[in-house]
């Protein structure tokens, strides 16, 4: 047993599995507030990392000021997509949504590698230091910030949908949006919001994994990991998304342990989320935290 | 019904007989007939540019149809239908490469080995749908990848592995012009079959499944059954058309094999129109020719600069992923719909109400 190498793989497991969470929080959001499948929540990550990365070493801008100008504009393009493309499939059957999102993907996923090329472009250093120690592993700094924002968009997703007047509107049309509608609540309003802040927060975690390991199109990845994560919390539950984008960050890399170390197959870090995933439908189909539907005639 | 007449105001059946053909009128039956008889007399003429595209059409349209059978008409989604391409592909060029099997007979063993495939892979089906479907059909898709960049034994590994010609006769059919008839049989036998099937009793079972799957149980039909049958019967479409295709190319490698190919085959069927036998081939055709016009405009913009022919690959891609979103949006009944109304309107022309 190498110790030291699981214990790595494990932290890294983690700070990766909390990313996974954040971006599948923002696929959770989507899902339940407007019960669109949101193939293209990885092309999200893609788009803000690169604008950032735009912003940053094209234009020269200093991180404060490129990074919220980055989130501003993400905010912007959720509106814009969903006001576009995704109203008026609105009552189309599930497959139209979801071959609609599909499109959307590869539509930005091609544009992203022509105007930016497919290598792999380095983010500029914003922290001093590399990386710092933490019980004796050393860890990225970006990692240690990741975490740490994190858990404070966590916080706040918490504060926003139990507290704010906005937050509380949208739970009310994810609720029922008949009656959030006969309360005054605007549903265009709530679904617009939606996909604003699922694109806003995603493009911050594409930005956080673009400073450790660079910009490119291998970000969009992130958007098919997400699948397993939120399978395994329940497609509607934001804490299951979290814990599920844990889960799924830590068993990889454990898988990663046991194949480095025992099997020797490659390439488990991809797969072993996809079994997991078959395995998790085949058990139970609505994940940990999910809402079983019961179905009428 | 008789056809009294050739101008008539509609397709009025008087009985189950003449709604259950293959072809909803005589005269489609007539202008089917001619179109393959067409191509058969034409082939030896088309230079080989026109046939390459015509064979493509004819393997991929096999392939979609397998995936409008399980999308169209049992109403399930797969993500991972060119992972069942490729198993095809594979299988085809691994039977006939290790037992010494005729290519002939190694393509619908292919095709069989696949359906074993699709219904291992199907078994999720007969529990969950829909959105969960389709996550789970993304999982095979990425299962099934793996499993050909690590099974060297069947695949040849990342080196790929060599798909010998179809002989028959001691002929090798290997030019354009001969692998086209190659192509031509499976795809008539192939849509003739899937029309057929949709004639029968497990057909309208799958028809009834997509349309209210909990009435559909109630009535009697067996849900896990079919919807496991229509991954089987879809992989089986998707094995031959990979099949056709490794033989075609004579080479299989497991890059080509992505969820973009996936993709692309749920464009076409998107595009031609779901449950649509005939629809499945028009977006086939849409699809393949899609590149190939893009090709087209991008060798007339050379002026704007030399990154725009580098930018080639990319732009054939948004092609695709904005011929998908533009036709949901805009027609989303697909191109098979759209010939509906073209029909109509000249039926009724020039008194249209």
């Amino acid at each position: 047993m190498n110790y030291e190498l699981l214990g790595n793989l494990l932290v890294n497991g983690a700070i990766v599995g909390t990313l996974y969470g954040v971006v599948a929080m923002c696929f959770v959001l989507i899902y339940k507030s407007t019960q669109v499948v949101n193939f293209a929540q990885g092309e999200f990550l893609l788009i803000g990392a690169w604008v950032c990365w735009a912003l940053l070493v094209k234009f020269g801008l200093p991180f404060w000021i490129g990074f919220p100008i980055t989130l501003l504009f993400m905010f912007f393009f959720g509106v814009l997509l969903q006001l576009v493309v995704l109203r008026p499939m609105i009552g189309e059957p599930i497959i139209s949504v979801i071959m609609l999102t599909i499109g959307l993907s590869i539509f930005f996923q091609a544009s992203m590698s022509w105007i930016f090329g497919v290598f792999v472009k380095p983010f500029p250093q914003i922290f001093e230091t590399e990386s710092v120690s933490i019980l004796g592993l050393q860890v990225q700094t970006a990692y240690v910030m990741s975490m740490i924002i994190s858990v404070i968009i966590m916080v706040g997703f918490y504060y926003f949908f139990k507290h704010s007047r906005a937050g509380l509107a949208m739970r009310a049309t994810a609720f029922d949006q008949q009656v959030a509608q006969s309360l005054g609540i605007s549903v265009q309003k709530a679904f617009a919001l939606s996909w604003a802040i699922s694109a806003m927060v995603s493009a911050l975690a594409g930005v956080v994994v673009g400073m450790v390991n660079g910009v490119s199109s291998a970000l969009s990845f992130f958007g098919i990991k997400v699948f397993p994560a939120v399978i395994l919390g329940g497609l509607d539950s934001i804490v299951g998304a979290i814990a599920g984008g844990l889960i799924i960050g830590l068993l990889e890399n454990f898988a990663e342990f046991l194949d480095s170390q025992y099997f020797h197959v490659g390439n488990m870090y991809t797969v072993a989320p996809f079994y997991i995933l078959v395995i998790i439908l085949m058990i139970k189909p609505y994940g940990l935290f999910g809402t079983k539907d019961i179905e009428r005639i | 019904m008789s056809g009294h007449s050739m101008m008539r105001c509609g397709e009025f059946r008087t009985d189950y007989k003449s709604d259950t053909t293959i072809f909803p009128t005589p005269r489609s039956r007539y202008a089917a007939i001619a179109g393959v008889l067409f191509l058969l007399v034409a082939a030896p003429f088309l230079n080989p540019y026109y046939l390459n595209l015509l064979i493509q059409i004819g393997y991929y349209g096999i392939a979609a149809l397998g995936l409008n059978i399980l999308v169209g008409f049992t109403g399930q989604i797969s993500l991972g239908h060119a992972a069942f391409f490729g198993f095809g592909a594979f299988a085809s060029a691994w039977i006939n490469n290790t037992t010494g099997i005729p290519v002939f007979l190694a393509i619908p063993l292919a095709g069989l080995m696949t359906t074993a495939v699709g219904l291992i892979f199907g078994i999720p089906a007969g529990r969950i749908k829909g959105l969960y479907l389709a996550i789970a059909t993304l999982a095979s898709q990425f299962i099934l990848e793996d499993f050909f960049a690590r099974a060297e034994w069947f695949t040849g590994g990342t080196y790929g592995s060599m798909a010998n010609p179809v002989s028959l006769f001691g002929y090798e059919l290997d030019t354009e012009q001969s692998f086209f008839y190659v192509v031509l049989f499976w795809t008539v036998l192939m849509f003739v079959l899937a029309a057929n099937l949709l004639r029968t009793r497990d057909g309208r079972a799958f028809i009834a499944v997509r349309d209210h799957y909990l009435s559909a149980e109630i009535m009697g039909i067996n849900l896990t059954k079919y919807r496991i049958l229509s991954f089987g019967i879809s992989s089986f479409y998707a094995g031959i058309g990979g099949a056709l295709f490794a033989h075609y190319l004579g080479f299989v490698s497991a890059e080509g094999f992505t969820i973009l190919l996936s993709i692309q085959f749920l464009g076409m069927i998107i595009i031609g129109g779901l449950g649509s036998v005939m629809g499945t081939l028009l977006g086939t055709a849409f699809m393949v020719l899609l590149p190939e016009v893009m090709e087209g405009i991008v060798s007339n913009l050379q002026w704007l600069g030399s990154g725009v022919s580098e930018a080639l690959v990319y732009i054939k891609e948004m092609a695709i992923g904005l011929a998908i979103i533009l036709f949901l949006i805009f027609e989303p009944d697909g191109l098979a719909h759209r010939w509906q109304m073209i029909k109509s309107y000249w039926k009724l022309y020039p008194f249209s109400y």
